[in-house]
């Protein structure tokens, strides 16, 4: 395969200009013909990293399925601001059942299609983190483990927002959410195990995982491509910040998911089989101190006293997965 | 063909030839027979085409029922117990999004303590979810409930549960007439969904709905749960003219002409109070019995007219209701025409054997007078072991010294 190195002409964004891509190339969401798979008038916060995320991802897989697409929601914000009845946003085959069976559901619908010779419609699931990460992992891992013919797609934006803004499996410590205030000497969220989905995902040797953020639309929209382009069990864990939940602007939404990935704090990867066979590398990279002002989830921080302790910690973290995924190129030995 | 066969097996030949599309479950005893036979149907290319998920729990399974019957196939599920309330949070969700599939609930009690014998517990603790709810009193009709409810439940676009009682039915072998392959096809058309996932015709299905139709959409479904008394007996008659016997409807009555008075049952323990029946009636009693072998809906109609006339009712309730009574009883109570005495009455719990005897033994103390109808009666149970427990709670909160300090 050749390829030809890209040239950035515009300063302060990594984005690279449709205009400036062979059209192959060019994004989904630039093209006239785009699925608008979830259209507009739905009822997502300002700045909402999620209702971005899931217009990008439905609208690849729209495009990469030639429209034979189903799509199964957990409960959660995406279904509750797509769907106040009588409206709907969706424009493709929808089904919301409960919030902790998403996977469960989407193996049914894909059962169904196979056994009444419909085996050309795909299906793709979507859920937050909560109905990923912590109600929904049972279902999920059992789609895992049979690999049945389903994308997985969370949208991760670290906490229970649509519930007001409690703590899930998936809050980063040090976070302060609604049920984990800093109060007395707490430091917000506790420094947990943690709870990986992407590599939990990974140790069922699934045959594909990724990671994205919505800092890139274009590997987003890439790496949906790919999903849909193998059968079997798929798993895309897309960072999505949320300015309800984080306490950053609304305007913010897309630098502080590069921040999240220039930080080192959210690794950007795919993998196969359980192996990961490829890494986003860091282009600049930042201080976690430059990712975590911008959000007053993390404001007791930084406000006097200060806890330089834990921000340390969470810098620890992200040095290792640097080191771990060898996301810093600088560091290539 | 009438042959021996245990009553899970002939479950599962007969759900086989209903033509599932896809068949989820976890197994859960006693319902696992029934399963195993299934998975090994699909195994085989038997049951062709047809897809067995192995799920990890009964919220799987029944999600997974969701989402087939939502894409338009044919979908069963079995459970019992504990996976029957595993899937408590999705069976108004089935219900409630219109989606029609079949799930066989083998009928066993409900824990702590971990019991794994049959009564009622399960099934009667999620009699408000939507579902329609039947009762086999036999494993032949547990064989004719099954295709009759792929039928009902395509037709009214609603779940059906069909209950038969763990091991006492699922486990029993007995001659069992399942249904030929073209029968079941004669009388059971092609499923064809009100509304499905098809990418040439997107429907959103499960939008949130907030106070302003939230009440109409309850209202429809009651509305629609209630209209479907109708057709469990219309398809009951239909199965009658097509298979030439008499299986489900609403009700069962047996000698209750002329009866005074009338023993309410559900499930398995009608076989043995037909024979009471039959026994006391020789002896010059007035007796019959009545059979509810539709649950949910409720035919309240139905009932009170098969107890009128009648001065006592007996309610054999297989499922305690802790702190406020029974189950079952307290609809009967609802249907019993004014005047009529209800004996409220539990036994049968975790698998304590319902024999003739005992039957015989209630009847005949509801006709002395030993059986009230003024509260709910545990009738075969140990009092003195009862007694014994109360007593020895009792002396440990009361201070041996008689409370001075």
């Amino acid at each position: 395969m050749t390829t030809t190195p890209l040239r950035l002409y515009q300063v302060g964004t990594f984005a690279a200009g449709n205009r400036l891509l062979d059209p192959s190339e060019r994004t989904v969401q630039s093209s006239a013909d785009r699925a608008s798979s979830i259209t507009s008038g739905h009822r997502a916060c300002r700045g909402c990293g999620e209702a971005l995320a899931a217009r990008v991802v439905m609208d690849a897989a729209m495009r990469a399925t030639g429209g034979r697409l189903v799509t199964v929601n957990a409960t959660g914000c995406l279904e509750v601001f797509s769907t106040p009845f009588p409206e709907s946003a969706w424009q493709v085959p929808w089904l919301h059942s409960l919030f902790g069976n998403a996977a469960a559901v989407a193996s049914g619908v894909a059962a169904a299609m196979r056994a009444t010779g419909r085996d050309d419609v795909r299906v793709l699931a979507q859920a937050g983190d909560g109905g990923t990460v912590d109600i929904g992992l049972g279902c999920l891992s059992g789609m895992f483990e049979r690999n049945d013919d389903v994308l997985f797609v969370c949208y991760d934006n670290q906490g229970y927002m649509n519930t007001g803004v409690q703590r899930s499996g998936a809050t980063p410590a040090g976070a302060s959410t609604a049920n984990t205030r800093p109060v007395g000497s707490g430091i917000g969220n506790a420094f947990g195990t943690g709870k990986n989905l992407p590599r939990i995902a990974m140790a069922h040797e699934i045959p594909y995982v990724a990671t994205a953020t919505i800092a890139d639309l274009h590997d987003l929209e890439a790496k949906v491509t790919s999903a849909m382009s193998r059968r079997g069990a798929r798993y895309l864990h897309v960072l999505v910040p949320c300015p309800l939940g984080w306490g950053s602007d609304a305007s913010d939404t897309v630098r502080v998911a590069r921040l999240a990935t220039q930080s080192g704090l959210f690794p950007v990867f795919e993998a196969e089989h359980g192996t990961v066979t490829q890494v986003t590398p860091i282009r600049r990279r930042v201080p976690v101190e430059e990712y975590l002002r911008l959000q007053t989830r993390f404001r007791h921080l930084f406000t006097e006293p200060g806890r330089p302790d834990v921000v340390a910690a969470l810098q620890a973290q992200a040095d290792r997965d640097i080191a771990r995924y060898g996301l810093d190129p600088e560091e290539e030995s | 063909m009438r042959r021996q066969l245990e009553g899970s097996l002939a479950v599962a030949d007969t759900v086989a030839r209903c033509r599932p599309r896809v068949v989820a479950a976890y197994p859960i005893s006693p319902q696992t027979h029934i399963v195993e036979a299934l998975s090994e149907l699909v195994a085989s290319g038997g049951l062709a085409p047809c897809e067995y998920l192995t799920v990890e729990s009964e919220f799987g399974a029944l999600s997974a029922c969701i989402g087939a019957s939502a894409a338009g196939a044919r979908t069963y599920t079995a459970t019992a117990s504990q996976g029957l309330l595993f899937m408590a949070e999705a069976l108004p969700n089935a219900s409630g999004l219109g989606l029609p599939m079949v799930m066989t609930v083998a009928n066993r009690a409900l824990g702590a303590p971990i019991n794994i014998w049959n009564d009622h517990s399960d099934a009667l603790s999620q009699r408000d979810a939507g579902w329609l709810m039947l009762f086999a009193s036999s494993n032949q009709e547990a064989v004719d409930l099954h295709v009759q409810a792929f039928a009902l439940s395509e037709r009214t676009s609603l779940p059906v549960m069909v209950c038969m009682d763990g091991f006492v039915l699922t486990h029993a072998v007995e001659e069992v007439d399942v249904p030929e392959q073209e029968q079941v096809d004669a009388f059971l058309p092609d499923f064809h969904p009100r509304q499905s996932l098809d990418p040439d015709h997107p429907v959103t299905i499960g939008a949130m709905v907030g106070p302003e139709a939230f009440t109409e959409v309850k209202y429809l479904m009651a509305h629609r749960q209630l209209r479907a008394l109708d057709e469990v007996s219309a398809v009951a008659q239909e199965f009658e003219s097509a298979f030439g016997r008499t299986s489900g409807g609403l009700l069962q009555p047996y000698r209750t002409d002329g009866a005074e008075l009338v023993v309410v049952a559900l499930g398995s323990v009608l076989g043995s109070l037909a024979d009471v029946v039959d026994e006391l009636r020789d002896e010059g009693l007035a007796v019959g019995a009545l059979g509810i072998c539709c649950y949910r809906p409720w035919p309240f109609d139905e009932v009170r007219d098969a107890l009128r006339g009648v001065t006592d009712v007996v309610v054999v309730n297989r499922a305690v209701a802790v702190g406020s009574g029974s189950i079952l009883g307290q609809d009967v109570r609802l249907s019993a025409p004014r005047g009529t005495a209800v004996h409220d009455v539990v036994l049968g719990l975790g698998g304590r054997p319902v024999t003739r005897d005992v039957l015989r033994r209630l009847v005949l103390d509801v006709v002395t007078g030993r059986v009230g109808s003024d509260s709910l009666t545990f009738f075969d149970l140990d009092h003195d072991r009862a007694a014994a427990e109360l007593a020895r709670e009792l002396a440990d909160t009361v201070p041996a010294n008689g409370g001075g300090s």
